[in-house]
């Protein structure tokens, strides 16, 4: 089953996003992120090599790769925080990111810190949205008070407050300890399922890839080496086998032998 | 490699509105660094020369020039930079050093606090101007009473920049490093100092600027050279040329001072200029 997953794979890489490739994916109609072309370098070193890359509305999305590969880099320009050397890149007016990092203004409680920016009239979606998070009556809280499970979870309801088309999401639970990942990773799913924007996630962790994603990408290299549709009903379950395939296929692509076979 | 078109349905979709800040080019920011001071001295050229501006108002820029000639001829402009350097050199050392002990004493420890900052925060209420007369009844008017004027004047910015620079290091790394034996003058000079050194050069310039009107100050009595002495010469004389001769040289001082701190910071701190938001 590795070896078709794998030419499969090889199969696929070079059309990266084309229409027919979604056949099974969630259709919510039209694309939420179109990419061509895209080239960034960091001095002598070309992190974006030139790719291309459409994500459907709806679409959860997650980036893998080794360190420095330029995941980080691609989920920037996405957001405007950093300008493409070469290509063109689409999206939606309405994006949010939730970093590694909550990037809470400490000095503003916690419902100031999720209507950052929004007008008054948004204190009661911004309640909602704490409430979503698991978070109701934290609302005059200031971050210091915070666990970090529950600053992100902050930075996640002031990202949901927007009502994003595309949410993207960089190593949002890698600072997390294991349980409380694991508890972010299923509100995310949840939060995601019920509000549907595009997803970009980008993340080091093979496992939360396979368990939250409709689709995997791997960018080593500066290309896409990996496209693949995570084929897996929801909840999914680490110990199937489909999803221990998938895992090694992932493992094996980013050049983790060992761990893969 | 061929670029694929965009596919019909990406429809209602924008390229990313850039957030960074743009950055500009080396020679042009220096150059836009000149715009307004050029700009003043050009008021002041045309004013001065149409007769806008009368003579006993402002000294015109020939007149200030002539009156520069006049002091480098005589040899006394370099006589009096030496001078008030010298004490304001003096000075600074003395003060902004105590300054510094004495803010990393009350930023690091609980009772250097207790103990020091409540009478750092009432000798900083206290303008050194007023303590003039008393000085002088102590030390006479010769170069001690300039030195100690200045000292003390310099001694508050760098106490309070400090102790504010020390209580903003990470306490994590602080803790670390104490789990790494280090303590006291060690955990200061490894830990502590390297990473207030942005606040504490803040405080030099504050120091620096200090000193000069700590010099005006202290050359007012029993000084024959010195840029406050030239102060004095030229209200007593009501030498317009001269006054804003002097304004020229203490504003040609501050440039040299940020020039001279800005050197220092890109020495002394390698690792500024490589943060980057990642």
């Amino acid at each position: 089953m590795n070896d078709t997953r794998t030419e499969a794979v090889e199969d696929s890489a070079p059309n990266a996003g084309t229409p027919d490739l979604n056949v099974n994916g969630p259709t919510v109609n039209g694309l939420a992120v179109s990419i061509r072309g895209l080239r960034k370098s960091f001095g002598p070193k070309s992190v974006l090599a030139g790719i291309d890359l459409d994500i459907e509305r709806g679409e959860f999305l997650a980036l893998l790769g080794p360190s420095g590969t330029g995941k980080t880099t691609l989920l920037r320009i996405l957001a405007g925080l950093e300008r493409q050397d070469e290509g063109t890149v689409l999206v939606p007016p309405r994006r949010t990111t939730v970093y590694q990092e909550p990037r809470l203004v400490q000095a503003r409680r916690v419902l100031a810190n999720v209507t950052l920016g929004l007008p008054r009239s948004a204190r009661a979606a911004a309640l909602r949205a704490l409430a979503e998070v698991g978070l109701e009556g934290y609302g005059r809280a200031w971050p210091a008070t915070l666990s970090g499970g529950e600053a992100q979870r902050v930075a996640l309801a002031r990202a949901l407050v927007r009502d994003p088309e595309v949410l993207l999401l960089d190593e949002p639970f890698a600072a997390l300890d294991a349980l409380t990942r694991l508890q972010m990773q299923e509100l995310v799913a949840e939060l995601c399922a019920r509000h549907r924007p595009a997803v970009v996630l980008v993340t080091h962790d093979v496992e939360e890839a396979v368990r939250l994603a409709d689709r995997v990408l791997v960018l080593r290299d500066g290309e896409f080496v990996v496209d693949e549709r995570i084929d897996l009903p929801s909840p999914r379950d680490r110990n199937d086998p489909a999803f221990v395939a998938y895992r090694r296929l992932f493992l094996s692509r980013l050049g983790v032998a060992a761990a893969a076979h | 490699m061929t670029l694929q078109a965009v596919r019909p349905d990406a429809v209602g979709l924008e390229p990313p509105e850039y957030l960074g800040s743009a950055g500009r080019s080396r020679a042009l920011s220096i150059g836009l660094r000149f715009v307004v001071p050029f700009l003043l001295l050009a008021v002041w050229w045309y004013g001065s020369s149409s007769g806008r501006i009368p003579a006993d108002v402002l000294a015109s820029p020939g007149a200030v020039v002539g009156a520069l000639r006049e002091l480098i001829a005589t040899g006394q402009l370099g006589d009096f930079l030496l001078a008030s350097g010298r004490r304001a050199g003096l000075g600074v050392l003395v003060g902004a050093g105590a300054g510094l002990l004495l803010g990393v004493a009350s930023g690091l420890s609980a009772l250097g606090e207790e103990l020091i900052d409540p009478v750092m925060q009432m000798k900083r209420a206290v303008p050194f101007l007023a303590l003039v007369p008393l000085f002088i009844s102590w030390f006479g008017v010769g170069e001690t009473f300039k030195i100690v004027l200045i000292a003390v004047a310099a001694t508050a910015p760098m106490y309070a920049y400090t102790y504010l620079g020390v209580r903003g290091v990470d306490r994590k790394v602080v803790e670390a490093a104490r789990g790494f034996g280090l303590t006291g003058i060690r955990l200061a000079v490894a830990v502590v100092l390297p990473s207030a050194l942005p606040n504490i050069l803040m405080a030099l310039r504050i120091c620096l600027s200090v000193s000069l009107t700590g010099l005006i100050a202290a050359e007012q009595i029993g000084a024959t050279e010195g840029i406050g002495y030239l102060v004095t010469l030229a209200q007593q004389y009501y030498r317009s040329d001269y006054m804003v001769l002097c304004i020229a040289i203490y504003a040609l001082l501050g440039l040299t001072f940020d020039l001279l701190i800005r050197g220092v910071e890109r020495l002394a701190m390698p690792w500024h200029g490589h943060v980057a938001a990642r």
